[in-house]
């Protein structure tokens, strides 16, 4: 319910500042970039002023556009009803046919994040994913990496898979939530975006203190912002220009800060070599699991 | 002590504060009771249509197994402030999938997902057997009285499919806190109407028992003396105490009276005992005393006679003459008939009396309102009157004041003697009228029982009347035919 009524709020909310935006820049339609739960992405008032931040700066209307899903992100990139979009390397690497990398998140003077293995602060025993059997998972997204490639990997390298190894699992589509299913108690583990986990430790501590982090996944590339099929050459430049230099911005700066992040970077697609490695190996032993039954 | 034996001026206060006490006490009571009531009706309404709303939401999650979205919205009700959602909301809310087995709870870590609730709460197992209606508006409520919840479950359905049921669970702890407060603003406000109703009825009771406090009061009064009409003070009223003081009055009068009544009986039958007694004596003395004094008359003509002897007999002589008067004095003897009384004996009266008023320089004042003779022995008349006014001029002071009324109705001639002198003690006035009782030095004491034995022999009255500096003695003498 919450979910809907954010999000009919947070379209009403855009739509009538894009009219604003229309008015001072009558001659170039919005750009449209689709944003995703890969970071803190419900906060209205801080994204009403990256918006305002990157309009000004590209001297042309923004819309933001957040979906339920990854896959509905993905598909309008697809379909051209988005310019660009924040996504996580998973997607990323399935649909690199269509996509093109624009940027990085540049993390802890990396442009790589890991993802964690959590679980509720009461329990002192879990060591590692494999003390998790036949108890209740949660995902964010099926197609995040951190929230679900990777575990699901661990897995299936073991010749299992989450239907299979835990008693129940389930998705809350964002990382955010997992942490929240966690310390609630709702699930006994969970996977989530290990820089959204240190984000949220920064201003919600009182949410991250009741989850205990069991394992760190090796460093993956950042969740990429990647430009669509409707994105022109001319535009994806314009957007690098702008990320790159919002370290170099006084307002830039505290966008960054609040993104919790050092900055954007040129992404090299080799990155999301490992992330493709695993994508691979996983659908090959779904395959596996659906030919053998 | 028994409670009957408790005075009505404790008893009527008691009880109106007993009342007083049980009414508010009850009053307070039903409205508390009433309130809790409506307060549980209230919220039963309010939780029931909460969890159609929740149920109708939760079955898209659970046709989708979105246990993320199903959690979301369970806790959607507890994103209401905290002390808001603890007066009025749920404890926890329970979702549980078509076996019956936890699909998602508010509390996670007490319900887990997957497992039996039963193992968890015991008090499930009623409520979940039989399973709620799956086309019932009101959901089934389970209260079990050991536990401090109670429950209400709904089904969870689509197209007619159980896809589950939600269990809300309620604390009875709102209630109780709620039930303390209402109780101890009905104790406060309870005690604040007794404090103003308490002292009104104490004082209202009092005043009821009041007049039965003082009838009864004057009633233990009664005896041994009965007290004088002036001493009593009952508040006379209309209403039934008021007529019961007015009957006690009235009786208390008529006491009075026969009281009065007693006393006079009493003492004239005494006087008239006494004059019998008198009369008896002075009958034995007379005929011893006539034969003694002839002998002495017969000796003293004849014989010898040397001085000593004539000297002793008239010492007797002198001693027997003067027991002859006093017995002649007791002895009072309506004469035969005489002349009837008129205003010459007045006149005669006046004539005799007239040395003792300018002894005294007495103020004697007449007042005769009778012209023709009367029917009535002068002589008697004459005693009466004169020992009347020699008692008034020897008992008024130097220029004192002494007045004579004599006048007559149809049937009695009065007489009344007025003085200002000095009063007549109350205790010597029931024994005024018997022989040698002096009021005063150097009288014989035989006045008064003369006159009285003159009024009592001509068949008439004698009254007294004293109070200090007036003195008035009204004598009533029948006329005859």
């Amino acid at each position: 319910m919450s979910k809907i009524l954010h999000f009919l709020l947070l379209i009403l909310a855009l739509s009538f500042a894009t009219a604003l935006h229309a008015g001072t820049h009558p001659a170039k339609p919005p750009l449209r970039i689709g944003l995703t739960p890969v970071f803190l992405d419900d906060q209205a008032a801080f994204l009403n002023k990256w918006r305002d931040f990157l309009s000004h700066h590209l001297n042309r209307p923004i819309a933001f556009v957040q979906r339920g899903s990854y896959r509905e992100i993905v598909d309008m990139l697809h379909e051209g009803k988005l310019d660009f979009a924040w996504i996580c390397g998973a997607p990323y690497v399935r649909n690199k046919k269509f996509l093109r990398l624009v940027a990085v998140p540049f993390y802890h003077g990396k442009p790589l994040y890991h993802s964690y293995l959590i679980v509720p602060s009461t329990d002192r025993n879990t060591r590692s994913i494999w003390d998790l059997r036949g108890k209740v998972f949660a995902f964010s997204d099926p197609d995040s990496n951190s929230g679900h490639l990777y575990p699901e990997y661990l897995l299936a390298k073991q010749g299992t898979q989450p239907s299979i190894f835990f008693a129940k699992f389930f998705y809350t589509w964002s990382h955010r939530k997992v942490v929240e299913a966690v310390a609630s108690g709702l699930a006994q583990g969970g996977a989530v975006d290990g820089y959204v986990w240190d984000t949220l430790s920064r201003t919600h501590p009182e949410l991250t203190s009741r989850t205990r982090i069991v394992a760190e996944s090796p460093p993956f590339g950042h969740t990429p912002i990647v430009a669509g099929r409707s994105a022109s050459q001319q535009d994806i430049a314009a957007l690098q220009r702008v990320l790159f230099s919002m370290v170099h911005d006084e307002e830039g700066g505290y966008l960054l800060d609040r993104l919790n992040l050092d900055g954007f970077v040129y992404g090299n697609e080799h990155l999301y070599d490992s992330i493709a490695d695993m994508n691979h190996f996983v659908e090959k032993q779904r395959l596996n699991a659906s030919q053998g039954h | 002590m028994h409670l009957k034996d408790i005075s009505l001026g404790y008893k009527i206060p008691l009880r109106v504060t007993v009342l007083v006490i049980v009414t508010a006490s009850i009053l307070a009571s039903v409205l508390v009771y009433r309130s809790i009531g409506d307060l549980r009706k209230n919220m039963v309404a309010n939780a029931g249509s909460i969890a159609r709303v929740i149920a109708d939401t939760l079955v898209e999650p659970m046709l989708h197994d979105d246990v993320w979205r199903a959690f979301e919205i369970i806790n959607t009700p507890f994103h209401i402030p905290e002390d808001q959602a603890k007066a009025q909301g749920a404890e926890y809310i329970l979702v549980l999938d078509a076996s019956n087995k936890v699909f998602v709870s508010t509390q996670p870590e007490k319900f887990p997902m997957l497992s039996d609730p039963i193992t968890v709460e015991p008090d499930f197992s009623s409520l979940l057997n039989p399973l709620p209606e799956l086309n019932t508006q009101a959901p089934a409520i389970i209260e079990t009285h050991p536990s401090n919840s109670f429950y209400l479950a709904t089904a969870i359905q689509s197209d007619g499919v159980r896809l589950g049921t939600l269990i809300m669970s309620y604390s009875k702890k709102p209630f109780e806190q709620r039930f303390y407060t209402l109780a101890r603003t009905a104790v406060l406000i309870t005690l604040l109407v007794l404090a103003v109703l308490l002292p009104l009825g104490v004082y209202w009771g009092k005043r009821m028992a009041a007049p039965l406090l003082q009838l009864s009061d004057t009633m233990s009064k009664i005896t041994p003396n009965l007290p004088e009409p002036d001493q009593i003070e009952l508040v006379e009223s209309k209403d039934e105490i008021g007529q019961l003081t007015k009957s006690f009055k009235a009786m208390l009068g008529e006491l009075k009276e026969k009281e009065h009544l007693q006393q006079q009986v009493i003492t004239s039958d005494r006087l008239a005992a006494l004059g019998r007694l008198a009369a008896g004596i002075a009958h034995e003395i007379n005929n011893p005393l006539g034969g003694m004094l002839n002998a002495i008359s017969t000796f003293k003509r004849h014989g010898e006679q040397d001085p000593i002897t004539l000297k002793t007999l008239s010492i007797l002589e002198r001693g027997l003459l003067q027991i002859k008067e006093t017995v002649a004095a007791l002895l009072v003897e309506a004469k035969a008939q005489t002349r009837h009384f008129d205003l010459n004996d007045v006149a005669d009266i006046c004539t005799l009396v007239q040395p003792d008023i300018e002894k005294k320089h007495v103020n004697f004042t007449r007042e005769i309102d009778i012209i023709e003779a009367q029917p009535i022995s002068s002589t008697l008349v004459r005693q009466v009157i004169i020992n009347l006014l020699l008692n008034a001029f020897h008992a008024t002071q130097q220029h004192g004041q002494v007045h004579l009324h004599i006048y007559r109705d149809s049937l009695h001639l009065f007489i009344d003697v007025y003085n200002n002198g000095s009063h007549i003690p109350q205790d010597k006035l029931s024994y005024l009228f018997e022989p040698f009782t002096s009021l005063s030095e150097g009288g014989s004491g035989l006045g008064l029982w003369v006159i009285y034995q003159i009024v009592q022999q001509l068949g008439g009255l004698i009254t007294v009347q004293s109070e200090p500096d007036k003195t008035q003695f009204t004598v009533q003498l029948p006329l005859e035919k």
